[in-house]
């Protein structure tokens, strides 16, 4: 394949970027988008230029490291991670747009690589279970009705890749939010702090300069794990029972 | 790589998003219930124009001697000038925080994303804003008039609709608010974790996967018992 990348250039954060175009030949259909962005790479590198940055850790799907903005879509035209895309999504000719996570709340590092321990401090500030050390429990000395499990496991899938906040024409993270209150919420051990939970997590949110949720569903279109938009409307009940936090 | 870190950002105050989008929710719904009201009053003119001053004048009288002359009117009047106010400055705050989050945009966009109402919901809100004001402006305080000045109700609204540019205006006012409402009562019962509208979030096409059931077994189904509910704070039994 042969492939036309406009791709998004920043040397620091507080650098001005650029678009810059690359042309990329024999690329395999079948090489994942970041093997694609590594053929590049060895190219750029043999020519002793500067190597495009990019996040990526498992590339199986699961570490939420990888994701960048494909031709406007977060994580490309597939629903899955950018390491699981493939190139076989694209036709021989294309012209494809590579951009960062727009987000001011994740500022860019390095070209593709942004910052995203604001997702961090929201996980800090009530995305935990109090649990006592000591010998595990029994499995069945707890138990959790099946629907709750499959509810808390669907919402567990959700892998902080931040691919909601990019996707989002209000920068909100409320979908990462939400899928984490549902997540603890719908289980036992996670009701002792289920209160302070959902205020302190979108007390948090807010001061990290994200914005707020009008329902537009991009979050839930872009995810790559599907979570569902009705994990906001749970976050939006579970806040109106501790009160608003006041 | 070196390990890069940026600089540090200042903390955002201000209302809670959330809080802000209920106060959203619940004055919009004032609006809806006001609306009801208006059209019930405007569908008077289809009894006649007699009926229709007689209800005019009634909504002055409404309540006397317990409450004076247009009483009930300057309540309602107060109550939606209250509810718009803080409608509008929820919707502009969250207006500005949006922007505030993305204030590098992105070179490329998905083509055709979200519903054209849900994107239409600020500028069609202004839209809404402008019109409620020359609405005011010709109708309550006649300020502006549209063919004559007429001392019957009747008479001004018949008069308005025998020109093409006022049915015009009227006409285009309406697609604008059932565009905002469309959206606006859909996402108030959304934000509201209502199930009022859990039938359409069912029908998400957005994503189905086993799963995903929605709300149904969720904790606001009343046909599931819910244990994790009721324990929420006996901490013992963990």
């Amino acid at each position: 394949m042969r492939l036309a990348l406009k791709i998004w250039r920043q040397d620091r954060p507080q650098a001005k970027g650029q678009m810059v175009r690359y042309d990329i030949d024999g690329v395999s259909e079948d090489s994942s988008f970041l093997e694609m962005l590594d053929l590049l790479n060895e190219q750029l590198i043999a020519k002793g230029e500067e190597p495009v940055a990019f996040d990526s850790d498992c590339r199986e799907g699961i570490c939420g490291q990888c994701g960048v903005v494909i031709n406007g879509e977060a994580h490309g035209p597939e629903r899955t991670t950018t390491c699981q895309l493939h190139m076989r999504s694209f036709k021989d000719g294309d012209e494809i747009v590579v951009e960062p996570w727009r987000a001011d709340p994740f500022p860019v590092l390095k070209d593709l690589v942004v910052d995203r321990s604001a997702f961090d401090r929201i996980i800090q500030a009530g995305g935990f279970i109090s649990a006592n050390t000591g010998s595990a429990p029994d499995a069945h000395a707890t138990p959790v009705p099946k629907e709750h499990a499959d509810r808390a496991f669907m919402a567990a899938e959700c892998i902080g890749c931040g691919a909601c906040v990019a996707a989002c024409p209000n920068g909100s993270a409320s979908l990462f939010m939400g899928a984490k209150i549902t997540h603890l919420g719908e289980l036992p051990q996670g009701q002792p702090e289920r209160d302070a939970r959902v205020v302190s997590m979108t007390a948090q949110h807010d001061a990290e300069g994200l914005g707020g949720c009008t329902n537009l569903g991009e979050c839930t279109r872009a995810c790559p794990k599907g979570i569902p938009l009705n994990v906001i409307s749970q976050m939006n009940a579970d806040l109106r029972h501790a009160g608003y936090g006041r | 790589m070196a390990t890069t870190t940026a600089p540090a950002r200042e903390a955002r105050t201000g209302p809670p998003s959330i809080l802000l989008k209920t106060v959203m929710a619940v004055t919009g719904l004032v609006g809806i219930a006001y609306l009801l009201i208006h059209m019930y009053g405007n569908l008077m003119i289809l009894v006649g124009p007699e009926a229709f001053d007689e209800y005019a004048h009634h909504i002055r009288t409404f309540g006397e001697p317990m409450l004076p002359e247009k009483g009930l009117l300057w309540i309602i009047r107060v109550a939606l000038l209250a509810s718009l106010v803080l409608h509008v400055w929820a919707a502009a705050t969250m207006w500005r925080r949006a922007n505030a989050a993305r204030s590098q945009r992105y070179v490329m966009t998905r083509r055709g994303y979200g519903n054209f109402y849900a994107k239409a919901m600020r500028w069609g809100g202004l839209a809404i804003l402008t019109f409620i004001i020359f609405h005011v402006l010709h109708f309550t305080t006649q300020t502006v008039t549209i063919g004559e000045a007429h001392a019957s109700p009747a008479a001004r609204v018949l008069d308005t609709f025998s020109h093409w540019w006022g049915v015009l205006i009227y006409l285009a006012a309406m697609i604008f608010l059932g565009l905002h409402l469309l959206h606006g009562f859909w996402g108030g019962g959304h934000d509201d974790g209502a199930e009022l509208l859990a039938q359409a979030r069912r029908a998400d096409p957005v994503r189905l996967h086993p799963g995903d059931h929605h709300h149904r077994g969720g904790l606001h189904d009343p046909a599931v018992r819910h244990p994790v509910r009721a324990s929420r704070l006996r901490t013992a039994d963990l």
